[in-house]
């Protein structure tokens, strides 16, 4: 692996440090057994009181005046709540830029979820063009498996569409225990699908039970928008949102949606990061598409405004795609939407490249790498602006930073919930607490944190994964290598369920009619009406002359086959009239 | 122009006309008043004008007057495969003036790979020998590279086209790519041409038609199956997503349904430039007919983007021109005989597209918005007339009574009913979409150039007299808006330090692609761009060595960190 730059290096060994020194007070042993007394547990359909009993890593007793074995440990809540551990949907820890990895690797990148009260997280497998999508997959599991200090899953980008990768989905459905895979419809000439393509993946991922993940920005006209900007002489940070304007974005999202619709497979739109877009996925739902809306800590919490700050490393740290919108409504708009349903989940994309990293593209915005942080602060935020102002009640906050995650990808009620039989991944709220953003307290490994500044409310006191305590009034105690990968089963049904029964229904049905007798014209397939390009391309648009022999080689008896078939035809037109004459089925009038 | 030299019909120079006691409906007011015309120009408009001794005198009676329509959309004398559609300008042009409409739009469909030059010049040829009122022409883009670019120049600047079609569908054949359509659009915008696009997702809707002749259906409804109204919308979204972006006036031919029509006005409620031109079938008709068991009469219906089989369809659409968030209206007139849409009999995708239209078109917009109270007289001459004068860049010369304006008018029975039917339309088509529908409103008296071509139902059109109406750039209706946005949307760099910060080297080793591509990436370029960069403050980065791509591979795995000699300055200072 990467080492990591010198800065983290050193962090990263004070903080294991740190650990060693703390797990040898606590014991920490898997049947480590937990109380936590007197809180208020908050599922995303209701909230109670109830003390929360945990033994093996799962919660065994949910409920009052609890019978526990002696010896037990107590956590007191004192009223304060008690939520299902967030999942963050949308993490890249290990995501290639030419040969680099980003900052934050399983280890930091999960120590920073855990420190936000995050307890587990799905990171995307990106794969190049021609790799072995397995192959890219088992290279995530083994660096997961060896770093992760909570659970973990991973979805895998398709970065072509071909028929090796096909098969290759498959093996990764039936046997590893991955249900969602993102396209592209952005970088051009790399990642980029055409609508054709992305008509052959819906359809075959639908087939497998999968959850499509989009990310929608139309790419075609994002090449041309660069290449008419660099030509501007504009190549700092400021040309990445004025090349990937947010129409582009909604665009795709509709053209996605529509995909979607004709064939009838759920489709997830990550990084929702304008209003513009928003808006197409709640109007797509208000006509019944199944269609979810995922958008990340940084959409939420700020806005593209700095792209335009004078500070290129500033600027340059905000670089993601979509981009932020320069619109400064943005984020209130996305969490009201997120209250409201209309979106469902939130992402961080927590993607952290250093600043020298990033500096790659100093002469050329095109070539940044793209990605921001979030992990962290993901939870807080959405408390913080949506919560706190009275947009979202505590019950929608579970919904959106755990369970609807945990319900579309199919480890509902596993994780997302606190119920008997659930992983004991389990987070006490602190509301109250006030805490400044900085990239001096975070855990993340990168210099710049673009919330810098930001104060926010409500954070998580104590952090439990897989039933040990791992966060404490800010001191992580997090295990490196503890976080399990957790396979998830196709055809959630949160995501299935109506398009079942949608297949049943939209069953077409050809008209039964009597068989056409009239006369028809003779085509000539003259040269000139042939495509000039020499294409192996198969049309069926109508435009294109059919070879003549399909009219003569229809079993079709009425005008039976005429004596001149197989003279040449003069380019005129014929009508054949059957000897029959006409019959009443295409009588005119 | 060369009307001067055609004048082989004696009477049109002494061809003096008064038509007295009408109420002259514009699109912005009505009022009753006498018009005067001579030599095919309107001469005088008021009360007791003094006009020579003489003159043919028409009595409206009260009537309205209203200018002649313009048909934006017609496709006669349409070459398809060896045959051309039966109605051809003459016979077309017929049907128009029947109805009250005085000047065609026709489609100029280049065969991709071919000249547009040629097939403009193949069309004026056609349409000179034998149309009997006024035309222009579209001219459709079919390819898109430079020589087609210099035609299109040509075009605008010599040939009197403003107008450019684009295809959105038909894959493989006409269809573009939305980066040529980006580049198209930036042309056009360039030369004050205007945009016009079929929308419809053309890769999609390949898919779907595999889809349904694999599940046995081949019939016409396999058609509308496989173009569900959605990919129009989408297609119409993606349309004015890019004309947005190149700062495009946009115009999408043909709005056949419902949630297309709403993008368009969704759109327009942001501001965007852009015009829906409903056709008359999909205001007169629906799509259930696809379904008929009369295979001959679901075909006829068949064109593209499909009638929607939503019933409710026409009556919205209606609605929406009424509110004016759909602009002009065509009629997509391109009739085949039976016997050529059986082409398709066994395979619908082989159904010759085309539907009637250019006769019903004003008598249809009468019945559906103004007698149900939808529309007013000033709108209905609006969206048959004006609108399409105005975007053309024909107005005043066309769709306005007014002095100076061409004769073309129309004297409007409002109270006259008629059943449409195959057995009286001057079409040579057998079938009728509109087929025994009740219209109310119809041209009692039409004029064209100054000469009474309908009168008491005879018709009395003279081939080839029809004249070439040449459209200049730039129409104000549409490009004002745009002009202005052009010196408002100039974008700036931020004027920055440089960034002298520290540079992470990077080597191809695993995370480029593996193979050796020529493809030109916006994310990933070669090494060596980053150091062929004039870049003067941070000093010469040569410590790592010569900057040659070549000697990328030699140097290790990990990432190592340039430090500037000068070290780092407060412009990257971390805060």
């Amino acid at each position: 692996m990467q080492i990591p730059a010198p800065h983290a290096n050193t962090k990263g060994i004070k903080f294991l440090l740190k650990s060693k020194v703390k797990t040898a007070f606590s014991c920490c042993s898997l049947n480590e057994r937990l109380l936590i007394k007197g809180g208020r547990v908050v599922n995303d359909d209701q909230s109670f009181y109830a003390d929360v009993y945990i033994e093996d890593g799962l919660i065994k007793q949910v409920g009052e005046n609890l019978v526990v074995p002696g010896g037990v440990k107590v956590i007191e809540a004192n009223g304060r709540m008690v939520i299902p551990g967030g999942i963050d949907v949308n993490t890249c820890l290990m995501k290639p830029f030419l040969g680099t990895q980003p900052v934050d690797d399983f280890l930091q990148g999960t120590k920073a979820a855990i420190a936000g009260g995050t307890t587990m997280i799905i990171d995307h497998v990106t794969p190049q063009p021609e790799d072995s999508l397995l192959e890219a997959f088992e290279r995530w599991q083994e660096a997961a498996d060896k770093k992760a200090c909570c659970d973990y899953s991973l979805h895998v980008d398709i970065p072509q569409w071909n028929e090796s990768v096909k098969y290759e989905l498959e093996l990764l459905v039936q046997e590893k225990g991955v249900n969602s895979f993102q396209v592209y419809m952005a970088y051009k000439d790399v990642y980029q699908m055409t609508d054709s393509q992305l008509y052959e993946a819906f359809s075959f991922l639908k087939q497998l039970g999968a959850v499509v993940l989009v990310h929608a920005e139309n790419g075609d006209l994002i090449a041309q928008e660069q290449r008419k900007i660099l030509g501007m002489g504009i190549t700092g940070p400021e040309g990445h949102p004025l090349s990937r304007p947010e129409e582009l974005e909604a665009e795709a999202v509709f053209r996605a949606i529509t995909l979607g619709n004709r064939v009838n497979c759920p489709v997830y739109i990550t990084k929702v990061m304008s209003k513009s877009a928003a808006d197409t996925i709640t109007q797509a739902r208000r006509k019944g598409s199944v269609v979810f809306g995922e958008p990340i800590t940084a959409s939420l919490a700020t806005d593209g405004s700095h792209y335009w700050s004078k500070n290129w490393a500033k600027a340059a740290a905000y670089v993601t795609s979509p981009p932020l919108s320069p619109d400064p409504t943005t984020p209130d708009h996305l969490h009201t939407l997120l209250a409201c349903g209309d979106l469902q989940v939130v992402g961080s994309s927590h993607c952290a490249y250093s600043t020298s990293q990033k500096a790659v593209g100093k002469d050329d915005f095109t070539l940044i790498p793209e990605g921001t942080n979030g992990v962290e602060e993901r939870m807080s935020f959405v408390w913080d602006k949506a919560v706190a102002m009275g947009k979202m009640d505590e019950n929608q906050f579970v919904a959106v930073t755990s369970t609807n995650a945990a319900k579309i990808f199919n480890l509902y009620p596993r994780k997302g919930r606190i119920a008997v039989g659930s992983d004991a991944d389990i987070v006490i709220w602190d509301p109250d607490s006030v805490k400044t953003i900085t990239a001096k307290l975070q855990q993340s490994a990168s210099e710049y944190n673009i919330f810098e500044g930001l104060e926010c409310r409500g954070a998580p006191a104590m952090v439990l994964s897989q039933g040990r305590v791992v966060y404490e009034d800010g001191n992580l105690q997090t295990q490196q290598g503890t976080g399990r990968f957790i396979p998830r089963k196709p055809f959630p049904d949160y995501a299935y369920q109506r398009v079942k029964f949608r297949n049943q229904v939209k069953n077409k049905q050809g008209v039964t009619r009597g068989i056409y007798d009239g006369p028809v014209y003779d085509v000539i397939p003259t040269p000139k009406y042939i495509t000039p390009a020499p294409s192996a391309k198969t049309s069926p648009t109508s435009h294109q002359p059919p070879p003549i022999r399909n009219l003569h080689q229809s079993n079709f008896s009425l005008s039976g086959a005429q004596i001149d078939d197989n003279v040449p035809r003069r380019s005129g037109h014929r009508i054949v009239a059957p000897p029959g004459g006409r019959s009443n089925i295409t009588s005119l009038g | 122009m060369s009307y001067q030299g055609k004048k082989n019909i004696p009477k049109i120079t002494s061809d003096r006309l008064l038509i007295k006691g009408g109420r002259i409906v514009n699109d912005d007011q009505s009022f009753h008043a006498d018009i005067y015309m001579e030599d095919g120009l309107i001469k005088q408009i008021g009360d007791n004008l003094i006009v020579p001794g003489g003159v043919k005198t028409i009595e409206a009676n009260g009537k309205m007057v209203i200018p002649g329509g313009i048909d934006i959309h017609t496709h006669f004398q349409m070459p398809y495969r060896g045959t051309t559609t039966v109605d051809d300008f003459n016979q077309g042009s017929k049907a128009a003036l029947a109805g009250g409409t005085t000047m065609i739009v026709d489609h100029v469909i280049p065969e991709p790979g071919t000249s547009l030059m040629e097939a403009y010049d193949q069309w004026r040829q056609w349409a000179d020998e034998k149309t009997c009122c006024d035309y222009s022409l579209h001219v459709d883009i079919t390819h898109w590279n430079d020589s087609v670019k210099q035609e299109v120049d040509n075009l605008i600047k010599e040939k009197g086209v403003n107008s450019f079609h684009v295809y959105m569908a038909y894959k493989d054949y006409y269809q573009m790519s939305n980066s040529e359509l980006y580049e198209v659009f930036t042309f056009l915008a360039e030369r004050g041409g205007i945009a016009q696009v079929h929308a419809e997702n053309g890769e999609i809707i390949a898919e779907e038609q595999a889809r349904m002749l694999q599940m046995g259906i081949t019939g016409p409804e396999g058609h509308v199956l496989s173009r569900p109204e959605e990919l129009e919308a989408e297609a119409v979204f993606r349309a004015i997503t890019i004309a947005s972006q190149t700062n495009c006036p946009l115009y999408v031919t043909r709005v056949m349904s419902k949630s297309a029509a709403d993008i368009i006005s969704q759109a327009r409620k942001k501001g965007n430039v852009v015009f829906g031109e409903p056709i008359t079938a999909s205001l007169g008709t629906d799509g259930t007919h696809y379904w008929s068991k009369n295979w001959a009469k679901a075909a006829s219906f068949v064109t593209s983007p499909p009638l929607s089989p939503d019933p409710t369809t026409p009556d919205y659409l209606n609605t929406l021109l009424s509110s004016g968030d759909l602009s002009v209206t065509g009629s997509a007139h391109c009739t085949f005989s039976v016997a050529q849409k059986a082409i398709g009999k066994d395979d619908f995708t082989q159904i010759p597209e085309g539907v009637n239209g250019v006769e019903e078109r004003m008598a249809l917009i009468w019945d559906k918005a103004v007698t149900t109270g939808k529309m007013d007289e000033n709108m209905f001459v609006a969206v048959t007339s004006t609108n399409a004068a105005k975007i053309l860049n024909l107005y005043p010369r066309k769709g306005r009574i007014a002095v100076g304006s061409d004769a073309d008018l129309v004297i409007w029975d409002t109270d006259s009913i008629r059943t449409i039917t195959a057995k009286t339309h001057n079409s040579a088509a057998e079938y009728n979409v509109f087929e025994g529908m009740e219209l109310r409103g119809a041209p009692l008296v039409v004029i064209c150039q100054g000469k009474i071509v309908l009168e008491d139902g005879n018709l009395h059109a003279t081939s080839g007299v029809g004249r070439f109406i040449p459209c200049s750039p730039f129409p104000d209706f549409a490009y004002k808006r745009v002009k202005a946005r052009k010196q408002l949307a100039v974008l700036r760099a931020v004027p920055r330090g440089m960034y002298d910060g520290p540079v992470s080297e990077f080597s191809m080793s695993r995370g480029g692609t593996p193979s050796a591509s020529a493809r030109t990436s916006p994310t990933k370029q070669p090494v060596r761009n980053l150091h062929q960069s004039g870049f003067s403050l941070a000093g010469n980065p040569a410590p790592c060595g010569p900057p040659t791509p070549d000697d990328v591979p030699i140097r290790p795995a990990g990432r190592r960190i340039v430090v500037p000699p000068g070290g780092r300055s407060n412009i990257t200072s971390l805060s």
